[in-house]
């Protein structure tokens, strides 16, 4: 198993990280489009999106299976299988590979459900370290407004309903999303996160990003794809 | 109550009067049989047992079986869903059980999944650190055979005849079920040989009838019911009276 920040691919890997509401799939949507439109290949791999574990976690978070561990282990078998398929294949034959969330999300959540923060990072080892983690931080009450002017109600897990924190869905939420975004914040220089400042204007953002982005791609990514067709 | 690494989040770790007891051994080797005997046997002297198994959770054990059935199952990805399945029944089943002083028979335990992994290339040290949520069990009995042709020959006389994964054909060790079965046995003979000091593994040879290997195995779990719990202060199970309410698997061994 090739552990994390030894792998050697020709591709690229971006990804991006923040807590809800934090403008963070947005952004990532305009990357995919811009990316598309200069000609490079490109892929799109979303958290929670195996087909073989979809399933089990629908099921699960209905019928209110979980626990912290096993919240963490389904949702690393998740990945593992976005991993195995979606990820290191077209990484290895030189693709873009852009990831709405990554494993930053698992350590920022199971450890602020209480699993234990080496074990938790040794679980998710064998993940490719990206060429840019993007952590796009919205204060805590910008977050809050943004999801709850999306979203009419919470759901169980998301408001972390299962740790009894609070009784009140909003309460509990607004506990866990802090304890979240501290857990974030001291991602940032532990695993190099890049951080984009999720307050200002939605162009302003997609501007540092695509300036970051393009400093690492090469002409030579989009030659393979011209070649191809 | 003591675990291999760092104890589950939220899990409750004052001393259980129960005890954990492990049946291991490669496949074929006869861990579903002795299991089934020793739970009549314990049931008989009174003892309330709970049975479990890999892919018996109530969490992942429908999908493992969804996710083989395709053959699309990634390495990584198997190894964690059999974690996920662990965990589950680690904290759903096994534990509160023994909190309530049942004796748990697994039929296999996290080595079976160890040593799957490790045969399948997956990094040793990173199985062993995610089954550091792995309660250490009271007492674990490897039944071994070292003749892989013995277990092939158990294999097709129990009627079920070799399966894709018993025979390791991810793995594309040989081109028939049977070379690849003999080939992927041999394979983790060797991983569990090599775990037995590791682990304290007490070995109990099962070329042996099934009436010996079980008399060994009473004798040896009569001692360690008998035996105060090391974890703790707290005597050997006495509420023998407690109305069995184990979970029975279906009895089906992945």
């Amino acid at each position: 198993m090739i552990s994390y920040g030894h792998h050697r691919y020709p591709g690229r890997l971006f990804v991006v990280e923040g807590t809800d509401g934090s403008g963070k799939s947005t952004q990532l949507q305009l990357l995919y489009q811009w990316l598309k439109a200069e000609g490079y290949p490109v892929f799109f791999s979303e958290w929670n999106s195996s087909p073989l574990v979809k399933d089990t976690t629908r099921r699960a978070k209905k019928r209110r299976l979980f626990t912290p561990a096993t919240f963490s282990l389904l949702h690393a078998t998740d990945f593992a299988d976005r991993t195995e398929r979606d990820i290191v294949p077209p990484l290895k034959a030189g693709a873009i590979v852009l990831a709405d969330r990554y494993i930053y999300t698992a350590f920022a959540r199971d450890v602020a459900r209480g699993c234990d923060r080496v074990w938790v990072r040794e679980v998710y080892k064998f993940a490719v370290k990206p060429t840019v983690a993007f952590f796009f931080r919205a204060p805590l009450d910008v977050a809050i407004d943004r999801i709850a002017s999306a979203r009419p109600t919470l759901k169980y897990y998301e408001a972390g309903m299962d740790m009894d924190w609070s009784d009140d869905e909003e309460e509990s939420f607004k506990i866990f999303q802090g304890k979240i975004l501290d857990e974030y914040d001291h991602m940032v220089s532990e695993f190099g996160l890049t951080v984009i400042d999720g307050t200002q204007a939605i162009r302003t953002q997609q501007r540092q990003m695509r300036e970051i982005v393009s400093r690492h791609l090469k002409e030579k990514l989009k030659e393979k794809a011209v070649l191809a067709k | 109550m003591k675990f291999y690494g760092k104890p589950l989040p939220n899990v409750e770790i004052e001393p259980y009067s129960g005890k954990l007891i492990v049946i291991e051994g490669t496949d074929g080797v006869g861990r579903s049989t002795h299991v089934a005997l020793l739970r009549t046997w314990l049931e008989s002297i009174g003892y309330a047992v709970l049975d479990t198994g890999m892919t018996r959770s109530v969490l992942a054990g429908r999908g493992i079986k969804n996710a083989r059935a395709g053959h699309t199952l990634g390495r990584l990805t198997m190894q964690l869903y059999y974690a996920t399945d662990f965990a589950d029944r680690l904290e759903n089943q096994m534990l509160p059980a023994l909190h309530a002083g049942f004796i748990v028979l697994t039929d296999r335990y996290i080595y079976s999944a160890i040593a799957r992994a490790v045969v399948r290339g997956a990094d040793p040290e990173w199985m062993r650190a995610i089954y550091g949520i792995g309660l250490v069990p009271d007492a674990v009995f490897y039944l071994r055979l070292a003749s892989v042709e013995e277990l092939a020959a158990r294999v097709l006389a129990s009627g079920r005849g070799f399966d894709y994964w018993e025979s390791g054909m991810d793995l594309g060790l040989g081109n028939d079920y049977y070379d690849s079965f003999i080939a992927y046995q041999k394979l983790l003979l060797k991983e569990f040989d090599r775990m037995t000091g590791e682990y304290g593994f007490q070995v109990i040879d099962a070329s042996r009838s099934i009436k010996r290997v079980e008399s060994d195995l009473r004798r040896l779990i009569t001692r360690v019911i008998e035996s105060e719990p090391a974890t703790g202060g707290a005597s050997a199970p006495t509420d023998v009276d407690v109305p069995n309410q184990g979970v029975n698997g279906d009895g089906k061994d992945l």
